[in-house]
């Protein structure tokens, strides 16, 4: 009968809808950033001090985002942060790269910038990086610049 | 004597959350009964497209209105606070995660369940009330299966739909403000968004909320009506108690999702 098709005109108009707007926030706002663990392979880093470095921050390389922080632990034996960063497959990176931990603008949140050595052979699953350098913590930034003008204050005299 | 009236104060308030607990017991038994029951709103369809129609299509407007001005608002006092830091390109990201993350599930179910929750209440109670339950089960056809189930496969059905649209028109009316009146860079307005909003961390999380919101506030609409006293007073009262306890529900509802969801890494 006539109300029944008007009825499921807009009952089906309304779902369309619903889905759109689904569709819009996962299409035009939300962007799928996380990697798939299968879309890439894991490296080590020992950090003496990683400062605010989170699980999920990006990996960084020349600016552009190359995967993220997986975990990240404390070992007991060396006393220092170890993290394991999940690298996009489509990316190698050769043995002797070097990891810094880095601030995105002055206040921004850490992560990890990639800096490329010039080794032939490329990191595997698993493996190492050798070269690391830890986040600048603000308090000891404070402390040596304090000491480097007490110094050069008892210089002058 | 005063012992007697404290005594008496605390036996009527035993005696209160004796009966709301016993209520809930007999509210869960009742949602265990819809879903066992809920054969019939798949079989025939066209029972939950209806309601569908009743709970989802009717609620349209009040939820895109009201998205739009929650989302102007949003740009609005967002733009006032970010610009005193210079981040005012960062609105996008303020509008977008506040809307997919908390504003879009609970406002949205906080709105459906005033409108659509009491008027299921309202109509289930009414029918109870005029005895159109009992005549139902006089001919041998179950009220919850016919009556309950197919609106709480409706309900259950357009708040997610709902939810997902207060998001979206609430993105758009701040970038109405932020960007078209206020003149915060377009670019950066959705760049900056795309960058901070996570597919399966803010609109999936969001869109988990607003299912487990629309089973919640359906399932108290329903049963409120279905355990109507079968007066005009008793529906009244029934439709009141459905919007108090939907709101109270969603809110905790949401604090503990929240919990769950966003708990920092």
């Amino acid at each position: 009968m006539m109300i029944r098709k008007a009825l499921d005109l807009w009952v089906g108009f309304f779902v369309a809808l619903g889905a759109a707007a689904i569709l819009f926030l996962a299409l035009w706002v939300a962007s799928s950033a996380t990697l798939a663990a299968a879309d890439g392979y894991e490296v080590k880093a020992n950090f003496g001090n990683i400062g605010g470095l989170k699980v999920r921050a990006p990996v960084k390389s020349a600016g552009v985002v190359v995967g993220r922080v997986a975990d990240i632990r404390f070992d007991n034996e060396s006393f220092e942060a170890v993290v394991t960063m999940n690298i996009d497959r489509r990316y190698a990176f050769p043995k002797d790269t070097s990891a810094k931990i880095l601030t995105s603008g002055l206040l921004g949140e850490q992560y990890i910038g990639l800096a490329a050595g010039g080794d032939t052979v490329n990191l595997k699953n698993g493996d190492t990086l050798k070269l690391t350098q830890s986040a600048l913590v603000l308090e000891n930034l404070i402390g040596q610049f304090l000491y480097n003008k007490a110094a050069e204050g008892g210089d002058k005299k | 004597m005063m012992l007697a009236r404290v005594a008496t104060f605390l036996e009527a308030l035993g005696a209160r959350v004796n009966g709301m607990i016993v209520r809930l017991g007999f509210a869960s038994r009742f949602f265990w009964l819809m879903l066992r029951l809920s054969g019939t709103s798949f079989r025939r369809f066209r029972l939950t497209i209806r309601e569908i129609y009743f709970a989802g299509v009717l609620s349209l407007i009040i939820i895109a209105v009201s998205a739009l001005f929650v989302g102007m608002v949003l740009g609005l006092q967002g733009y006032e606070t970010l610009v005193r830091y210079g981040s005012a390109d960062a609105v996008g990201t303020l509008v977008a995660l506040s809307l997919t993350r908390e504003l879009g599930p609970v406002v949205a179910a906080l709105l459906f369940a005033s409108r659509a929750g009491s008027a299921i209440t309202a109509e289930i109670g009414l029918m109870k009330a005029t005895e159109q339950l009992s005549a139902m089960e006089m001919m041998a056809v179950d009220p919850i299966a016919r009556v309950a189930a197919p609106r709480f496969w409706g309900g259950v059905i357009s708040m997610p739909l709902l939810a997902a649209l207060f998001s979206a028109i609430g993105i758009f009316g701040g970038y109405l403000i932020a960007v078209q009146l206020i003149g915060v860079d377009e670019g950066a307005f959705w760049s900056q968004m795309q960058g901070a909003v996570d597919l399966r961390q803010d609109v999936a999380n969001g869109i988990i909320k607003s299912v487990v919101f629309g089973v919640a506030v359906t399932w108290i609409a329903v049963f409120e009506g279905y355990d109507a006293v079968p007066t005009a007073e008793g529906v009244s009262r029934a439709t009141t108690r459905t919007v108090v306890t939907s709101s109270l529900a969603i809110l905790a509802l949401d604090f503990v999702l929240t919990a769950f969801m966003f708990r920092g890494s």
